[in-house]
């Protein structure tokens, strides 16, 4: 952290967006955590991809449960929603929130202990329901808050930073997603930029729950030799399977590029992702594939980064529950409350 | 891009543009610093060190520090430099025992100097402490040169130009007043001196010579004319005055009209604004006091009846303008210009008619001395030239640059070693960390507006010719201007190898002047950075190859504020905070043979400052391998 506040100033040049908006007009307090911390980095690319996209901040909600990880929401988008909920229940929130008001865009930042350990219920449930979200994992495999035990995404045989081995097994969030029945899952590491803030905005389009676990390396507590999720680590084990551009609506795709290996994908919330393989039997719109395919490379020690698994078309939690369009705070009084009348005639039709 | 050397001095200078671009090198930002601390003497001695009249240049410099200050980048206006060494000047109190003396022993070299203006006057501060007995020829009743005669009293009070130049005339200096140097060859021939320093300024005005100029009385030269005023020989003149130029003599010029009694006074401009050669604040001021600005009219004939005379004749002139600049330009009339006096203020050159041109002193074309840019050495050895006398006319500022060079160079000259062969200057890195999120100076942004400057009333400021017009800043008004200054002083130093490439430096960045890219040619890196830095003026910072992905740290200088936010957040320290410290050798440096020390008495020579993060690192690194 830091005594001073970020001054004001900006560059007299710096670029606007559609809204007429900088990045700086989409930060938000100044962070709290630990100088070189992951998290901030990927509050970075949070920051460039929702300006980039012309997202109107009040047109957010940031929900986020207990952490290192979820004090995120406070260091970006200042004018937006937010909710820093309960530990592990963040997802419980964000189904409340959408159901009641399915306009806005909802990004929910959780970490490797908020969802994978307490909270990976509600993880799981959120994802069978298919709320229409962005759900980031700010995953170091550790508790930095409570001072570095090893947490549920902790690899197998990984050190702390006193030296204690990993000896139990680490639960993959991706593997699990995808196994789970989720339509939009990727993996990115904060220290990589040019490919998180593309994967970012490609879930922000998605219609329906978008997992992204981004590899964010605890510079406090697990940025050391015997760590899997340091900055070295990750930079010399990420084994990325593709390029993925987002594709904002507007703009036409011309030529596929490096015909036989780009695909594309037209997402439901608008734009469209560009996926240019750098494997070629990887396939990320076949399910059982890619998760024997993660396996593998998980096998090999190797972290597979990219778009790893996109399927559009499910249904969202809104219209599987039937739910209306217009949020609640827009109905008019007397349709929101009918009254002790209509009160009594369900009821009865229920008796 | 090649790593950028940040062992040449010369690149942390460029960072803290306001003293690259004063002549003299003033460490402005330490002096602000020092007067945000309520430190006035200490910041006026710090300012004497290299520019010797800071009372006097407080006021009349023409500032080239401000124009290029990076606060004028980042938001509109430059800090209030100028002001702000005003402030150190009026507020210092005693400092009479700060001040060089001379030994009571001389060092038996005898030098004369010709001229007691700015650039004599800095010549002789300097050798007057290492024992060099100084003649001063003045050929006026008063020392100052164009300080007294050219600048107004209202502008430059008179007792502040006698105070700062008794500091140096009280070191045994034999000033002779009233003796001009009818000739250079006598000189040379009889004087006995050891060296000779021509410092006699630009002191003839240049003429106009159109139809009529020399039918009256009342056409004055600007230059003449100031210093008939300044010596009291003048207290009138008339009703209508126009004044040809806008210069800043053409401002002095046209200001005093209006304390003489002048109540309609014109400056009759050639060209259009913008091409105007007086600073845009001297235009203020003399707007302020209600002075017309004609535009496009170009002089054509003075109307003389029976040797009164009568008004002036113009050209009205039309212009092409593209990007700036005059293209072609035309005459579309005429128009006359009723007025009492003219005064011309069209510019000055050197004039040496005592100079015998068989001597060898050689002179080029345009009849100015030919003189060495470096050791100001004219082309007879032992013979030097500074200030206006040197190459035309600039400013004080300058000419006192030129002064303490000659004094190097008459130094060396006296004692038979090469001119050539000068002390380079040094570069100081001193850690600016005090503790985990504090430092040696307030980092924070200061988000204030300039201050104004408070002017004497205008009812008030016209009844006497030597009333101040500006009133300087009180304590707290420099305090708030103070931390205005960004301190690009304290550096921005970059470790390459402890980054970890986390990022955290460039989304901290709020004018986001710093990126992390492959590298490339700097055209093509320049297009990649965060924002494009589009300011060629300003070099980038490029790091050597990061450890991690190879790809290397670029900072664009442009827009830095110098929060230290950058440092605050590097979790390796690979950024660090630290006062650069330009070490300027001056004569008494080359006399002892000792190269100048920082603050802290540190050798200069481009030193890396050994506290911080070299050891950190060394041991993060043991630490790591005793883990191992």
């Amino acid at each position: 952290m830091s005594y001073i506040a970020r001054p004001k100033v900006s560059h007299p040049a710096l670029a606007r967006n559609e809204l007429g908006l900088t990045m700086r007009d989409y930060e938000g307090g100044m962070s709290t955590l630990c100088a070189g911390c992951g998290h901030d980095s990927i509050t970075g690319a949070l920051i460039q991809a929702v300006f980039e996209l012309s997202i109107p901040p009040h047109r957010m909600g940031k929900l986020s449960g207990i952490g290192c990880s979820s004090k995120t929401p406070a260091y970006f988008a200042a004018s937006s929603h937010g909710f820093n909920s309960v530990h592990g229940r963040m997802p419980s929130v964000s189904t409340g929130a959408a159901a009641v008001n399915g306009r806005l865009q909802y990004i929910g930042i959780s970490g490797d202990g908020d969802s994978l350990s307490i909270g990976i219920g509600q993880f799981v449930h959120a994802m069978r329901r298919n709320l229409n979200m962005l759900y980031l994992i700010e995953d170091n495999g550790v508790y930095g808050l409570t001072k570095g035990q090893f947490s549920a995404s902790a690899d197998t045989g990984s050190t702390a930073k006193r030296g204690e081995v990993n000896e139990q097994q680490a639960i993959d969030p991706c593997l699990l997603a995808i196994a789970s029945g989720c339509g939009f899952v990727a993996r990115g590491f904060s220290g990589d930029r040019a490919q998180l803030a593309p994967l970012l905005k490609a879930g922000l389009s998605h219609r329906g729950f978008a997992m992204i676990d981004v590899i964010s390396p605890c510079v406090t507590f697990n940025d050391h030799e015997g760590s899997t999720k340091s900055y070295r680590f990750t930079r010399e084990n990420a084994y990325p399977i593709g390029h993925t551009d987002f594709i904002p609506p507007e703009v036409e795709i011309k030529a596929e590029l490096g015909v036989g290996e780009a695909q594309r994908v037209q997402l439901h919330g608008g734009g469209s992702i560009l996926l240019r393989k750098l494997d070629h039997e990887y396939d990320a719109s076949d399910r059982s594939a890619a998760l024997a395919y993660l396996s593998r490379r998980q096998g090999n020690g190797e972290v597979a980064t990219g778009l790893l698994f996109v399927e559009e078309g499910g249904a969202d939690m809104h219209e599987l529950a039937r739910l209306g369009e217009t949020p609640l705070a827009d109905l008019p009084y007397d349709r929101l409350c009918p009254g002790s009348g209509a009160l009594a005639d369900l009821q009865d039709r229920l008796r | 891009m090649q790593p950028t050397d940040t062992r040449n001095p010369d690149y942390f200078h460029r960072v803290v543009d306001c003293q690259w671009g004063c002549p003299a090198h003033t460490d402005i930002p330490e002096y602000i610093r020092l007067i945000a601390q309520g430190r006035y003497a200490d910041a006026y001695m710090l300012n004497r060190k290299s520019n010797v009249f800071p009372a006097i240049l407080g006021r009349v410099c023409d500032r080239p520090c401000e124009p290029v200050c990076r606060r004028g980048r980042v938001e509109e206006k430059p800090v209030a430099i100028c002001r702000l060494k005003r402030v150190a000047a009026d507020l210092r109190g005693d400092i009479d025992h700060r001040l060089p003396t001379a030994p009571k022993e001389k060092n038996g070299k005898r030098v004369a100097l010709i001229g007691a203006g700015c650039a004599s006057l800095t010549v002789a501060n300097d050798l007057a402490p290492l024992g060099y007995e100084l003649v001063i020829y003045e050929s006026l009743d008063k020392p100052g040169g164009l300080m007294r005669t050219n600048i107004p009293a209202f502008r430059l009070p008179v007792e502040v130009l006698d105070e700062e130049m008794d500091q140096i005339l009280r070191m045994d200096v034999d000033l002779r007043l009233g003796q001009g140097i009818e000739s250079m060859r006598d000189l040379l021939d009889n004087g006995g001196y050891d060296a000779v320093f021509v410092g006699t300024g630009a002191p003839k005005g240049k003429e106009l010579n159109l139809p009529g100029r020399h039918d009256t009385q009342s056409v004055h030269i600007g230059i003449e004319w100031l210093e008939s005023v300044a010596f009291g020989h003048l207290d009138s003149i008339g009703e209508r005055v126009l004044i040809i130029g806008v210069g800043n003599t053409a401002m002095d010029c046209c200001r005093t009209s209006l304390r003489l009694g002048a109540s309609d006074v014109k400056v009759m401009a050639r060209k259009p604004r913008g091409f105007f050669k007086a600073s845009d604040w001297e235009l203020e001021d003399a707007e302020e006091e209600k002075v017309e600005i004609v535009v496009n009219h170009s002089p054509k004939e003075f109307v003389v009846e029976d040797g009164k005379l009568k008004g002036m004749v113009f050209d009205l002139m039309e212009y092409d303008i593209v990007d700036g600049r005059i293209m072609e330009s035309r005459i579309t009339g005429q128009e006359f210009f009723p007025c009492d006096d003219v005064i011309l203020a069209i510019g000055q050159e050197t004039a040496f008619p005592w100079v015998e041109r068989d001597i060898g002193i050689d002179f080029d074309r345009w009849d100015v001395p030919i003189v060495d840019r470096v050791t100001y050495e004219s082309t007879r050895e032992g013979v030097f030239f500074g200030g206006d006398a040197a190459f035309g006319p600039e400013n004080i500022i300058w000419a006192v640059e030129h002064g303490h060079q000659a004094a190097i160079s008459i130094h060396k000259y006296c004692h038979g070693e090469p001119i050539t062969e000068r002390m380079p200057p040094g570069m100081n890195l001193l850690a600016a960390k005090m503790g985990i999120h504090e430092w040696s100076y307030s980092n924070d942004y200061e988000a204030a507006p300039r201050r104004a400057m408070q002017h004497m009333s205008l009812e008030k400021r016209f009844r006497k010719l030597d009333i101040e017009v500006e009133l300087g800043f009180t304590p707290e008004q420099a305090a708030r201007e103070a931390q205005r200054c960004l301190n690009c002083d304290i550096q921005t130093v970059f470790e390459a190898p402890l980054c970890i490439e986390c990022d955290a430096c460039v989304d901290i960045c709020p004018v986001h002047c710093l990126t992390i890219a492959p590298n490339g040619e700097e055209d093509d890196l320049r297009e990649r950075l965060t924002v494009p830095a589009q300011n060629l003026e300003q070099p980038l910072y490029v790091s050597a190859e990061l450890p991690q992905t190879g790809r290397v740290m670029v900072k664009d200088e442009d827009l830095c504020v110098h929060c230290g936010l950058c440092a605050e957040r590097c979790p390796t320290a690979a950024w660090d905070m630290q006062k650069s410290e330009l070490l300027t050798p001056y004569v008494h440096h080359e006399a002892a043979g000792q190269p100048p020390r920082g603050s802290l008495g540190k050798p200069g020579g481009s030193q890396r400052n050994p506290a911080s993060h070299r050891d950190r690192r060394d041991a993060r690194l043991a630490r790591r391998e005793e883990r191992a």
